[in-house]
């Protein structure tokens, strides 16, 4: 069995040095945590591993040989497999069509005649080891569940052999139970020799799973953690270059005032039967977990006005209000930090500038005509007061790291004076040192006395950030739990239809 | 920028190499004409630039011009007075653009398919108005009283004095065109309508989260698309006289929309400007000239269109990927 390695390799990009004489080495059956900010390179260092990229310095050896990939499918014969954060299937085919995508077992010589029976007995076997039902062998990709299709993807890597599995943040889209049943996988294939490469965000995770973390900062290595030494307060640090005591502030909570939000009755065309009630304080940050599916982003969909309730009420401050479209919403000043940022919550092709007025246009122009004064007050108070890492409001937003998109689609409605604020997944994709100023901005804005509901699929926030935790369960709200009774136990048994103890 | 840069830069090289192209290029008239033709050729590009820069696309300009021509003749010779027809053919022009882009927002169709669909209708319902061929002529022969308010429509909106042997006398086409580029200018680049039609194609999602009314911005793309389509098959008929329903502003769509993206309009949405358009607008005349006065034979001209065009598609893309003629000349090499 070999092992992989990276020595001292330098990677350049137009005016960043992406990667600065990093190295790392995965030994056979090993399990090793990639993790850093975002921009400190783990994806870049990924990517030449797997012969994405080829390094302008250093050199990758396989078993201690100098070896060059020309591309992803030189690393591929060699068993280095790459699973991609968005997955790479085709999903309008089936499972066994995309396990075998490329790589169609055939007959018939020159004729290539699809030899679909062999393929249907070799993807079962691939389903098996990744611990899926061979009924799956013939579903369409499109309709199964984010922690399926990465499921699949590893059948396929495993299809081919592969030795070393690079993963970048798997978790990511996954629920609770889909991400316990990954863990156990790998577990099973490093038992089996398959060497991995973890790149997560989520710090728990990496404890878990791996036996060694690498700490990347600024494209240079900053340390190594053993199983042992993994700590929460470690690897924060590492990766920072800084102490983090306050990651959860909570300085700003003050004890929960009137009614901001009530929901009453909710029900929605196409949700369930069951129809949503529940409330929240100016003040009080709650927290809102389920598995996906849940319902949750679907709910606050309906109070934002971009679903249609069929039945019940919506009271902001105590008021009726009748919310059909965003619009409505923006008015009662219900306000959404959406899930997905790149497809709902920015026009990423577009400048910070342009996405910061988006919604305030109203207030800046008058007689429809926009002020460019007006404007600028409002980009360069939002850049100071966020600490946007921009060169200025002139920048694509796309080209930003996803802290600080994040940040400019809580600029977006910062200026409008929230009184309440639905955050979806708020840091999905954001370095650690964005998520603690995001933190402390949640944390800000409930000393404000804005109601703020965090939907999260991220424990730790959840524990972390919240005052209370409503959780749902199959589209209907399981139950609540208040802060001294929230435990990581306590929110799973009701995500998974059991009851609170 | 880049964009207008280089559209500025295409056009200025072609205006001289017109120059150079007769002795009597640089005359006054030729510039009138070539004014005049500029100028209706912008009227349709700047409708259709601001429904790209909305995301939207029509197909069905040419036709749309032509159904106007048609109706404006017809609706003058059954004895409606010029100046009523005119407003009745563009408000015909604004339903139109309404119902289509009713279709394309509210029943969520491709626009794509919606207007194709309008390119057939439109073109149907033209020849079924009348199938002998509309004029100025016919009309001031049937109803002489017309004659007075048809010649100054003839002269504000074609340039044409009737009084000097329908000479062109001054580039009205153009002053309508520049008018109408210095509203389009103010509404796109300096109101929030404007800037709710960029944001609704740029990412028609993160607009309506940002509580847009995304239909609404799209429909008001496709009104005024439709009406500047109307308001151009007017000027034809008013310049040339006469128009035939079976043909008058065939292709339009496709030189409007040319002129658009050669204008720096991207057909991804929410990319363009209005000095853009109009630059965009005058390289197609301006090809037309060349090879009028070069004697080439007007059969190639939708070859060179076309070429100038993918031209700039490559440029637009090599653009897009950041690294503008770098990326181009590796494409060449390759």
């Amino acid at each position: 069995m070999p092992a992989l390695e990276a020595r001292t390799v330098r990677k350049v990009f137009p005016g960043v040095v992406a990667l600065d004489g990093v190295s790392v080495r995965i030994d056979p059956g090993e399990v090793v945590a990639l993790v850093g900010e975002n921009g400190a390179g783990k994806s870049t260092l990924m990517k030449i591993l797997a012969g994405v990229y080829q390094p302008d310095g250093g050199e990758v050896l396989l078993d201690d040989r100098p070896v060059r990939f020309g591309g992803p499918r030189d690393a591929m014969a060699q068993g280095i497999a790459l699973i991609h954060q968005e997955l790479n299937l085709a999903e309008n085919l089936s499972v066994v069509d995309n396990l075998f995508l490329g790589r169609e077992r055939t007959r018939g010589g020159a004729v290539k005649w699809l030899d679909r029976g062999a393929m249907r007995d070799a993807g079962r076997e691939l389903l098996r080891r990744v611990g899926l039902p061979e009924s799956f062998l013939t579903a369409t990709v499109s309709s199964l569940a984010p922690g399926q299709k990465q499921l699949v993807e590893i059948a396929r890597a495993l299809g081919q052999s592969a030795r070393f599995l690079i993963m970048d943040e798997p978790t990511s889209s996954l629920t609770q139970l889909e991400t316990d049943r990954l863990y156990l996988l790998i577990d099973d294939l490093r038992a089996k020799g398959v060497s991995i490469v973890y790149i997560s965000h989520r710090l728990a995770e990496v404890k878990r799973v791996s036996d060694r973390a690498v700490i990347l900062r600024d494209g240079k290595n900053a340390g190594e953690l053993t199983k042992a030494e993994i700590t929460h307060d470690n690897l924060v640090r590492m990766m920072v270059g800084r102490d983090l005591k306050q990651f959860f502030p909570r300085g700003h909570r003050t004890s929960a005032g009137e009614e901001r939000l009530a929901v009453r009755g909710l029900r929605y065309a196409g949700g369930p039967d069951h129809a949503a009630t529940f409330s929240m304080r100016a003040g009080e940050v709650v927290g809102m977990a389920g598995l996906v599916g849940a319902g949750r982003t679907e709910l606050s969909e309906v109070v934002f006005g971009l679903r249609r309730g069929v039945s019940g009420e919506i009271a902001v401050n105590g008021q009726t209000v009748r919310i059909r479209t965003p619009a409505d919403a923006i008015a009662a000043g219900v306000l959404l930090v959406p899930e997905d940022r790149r497809l709902n919550g920015l026009v990423t092709e577009a400048t910070v500038g342009f996405n910061l007025s988006l919604p305030n246009l109203d207030s800046l122009s008058a007689m429809k005509l926009v002020s460019g004064t007006a404007e600028s007050a409002l980009h360069a108070k939002m850049i100071e007061s966020l600490r946007i890492k921009t060169a200025g409001p002139g920048q694509v937003v796309g080209t930003l790291s996803g802290g600080n998109q994040q940040k400019v689609v809580f600029g977006k409605w910062l200026a409008r004076g929230p009184k309440v604020l639905i955050l979806d997944e708020p840091t999905r994709g954001v370095d650690v040192g964005a998520k603690a100023e995001l933190y402390a901005l949640i944390d800000e804005l409930a000393g404000k006395g804005v109601a703020v509901w965090m939907i999260s699929s991220d424990m730790e926030e959840l524990l972390g950030v919240s005052d209370r935790v409503v959780v749902m369960h199959e589209g209907r709200i399981a139950g609540g739990l208040d802060r001294h009774e929230l435990t990581e136990e306590a929110v799973m048994r009701l995500a998974t239809g059991g009851v609170a103890a | 920028m880049i964009r207008v840069i280089g559209a500025g830069v295409l056009v200025a090289s072609l205006y001289v190499l017109m120059l150079g192209s007769h002795p009597k290029a640089g005359d006054l008239s030729n510039n009138l004409d070539l004014g005049n033709r500029l100028g209706f050729y912008g009227v349709m590009t700047l409708g259709v630039g601001v429904l790209i820069i909305a995301g939207g696309i029509d197909l069905s300009i040419g036709s749309v011009l032509g159904l106007a021509a048609v109706l404006f003749g017809v609706l003058m010779e059954r004895g409606v007075p010029p100046v009523p027809a005119f407003l009745v053919t563009l408000l015909a022009g604004a339903v139109i653009g309404y119902a289509q882009g009713q279709l394309v927002t509210r029943l969520r169709l491709q626009a794509f398919l919606v207007t194709l669909c309008g390119l057939f209708i439109f073109r149907g319902l033209a020849r079924q108005l009348t199938t002998s061929p509309v004029g100025i002529q016919k009309v001031k022969g049937l109803h002489p009283e017309f004659a007075q308010s048809l010649e100054s429509l003839q002269f504000w909106f074609s340039g044409i004095d009737a009084g000097r042997d329908n000479e062109e006398v001054f580039p009205a086409q153009l002053v309508v065109l520049l008018v109408l580029a210095g509203v389009v200018g103010v509404v796109l680049h300096q109101t929030v309508y404007g800037r709710y039609w960029f944001a609704v194609g740029f990412n028609e999602q993160a607009a309506r989260y940002a509580g847009i009314n995304v239909e609404r911005s799209r429909l008001a793309a496709f009104v005024l698309c439709s009406t500047l389509a109307a308001l151009a098959g007017m000027m034809l008929l008013l310049s040339s006289g006469s128009a035939m329903p079976d043909n008058v502003g065939q292709s339009m769509e496709l030189y409007a929309i040319a002129g658009a993206v050669l204008g720096g309009c991207s057909l991804r949405g929410g990319e363009g400007n209005v000095a853009g358009m109009v630059l965009g607008a005058a390289i197609l005349p301006l090809i037309y000239k060349i090879v009028i006065f070069r004697d080439i034979g007007d059969a190639v001209i939708p070859s060179i269109v076309g070429g100038t065009l993918l031209l700039g598609v490559i440029f637009d893309e090599g653009l897009r990927r950041g690294q503008g003629w770098k990326s181009l000349l590796r494409l060449v090499r390759r």
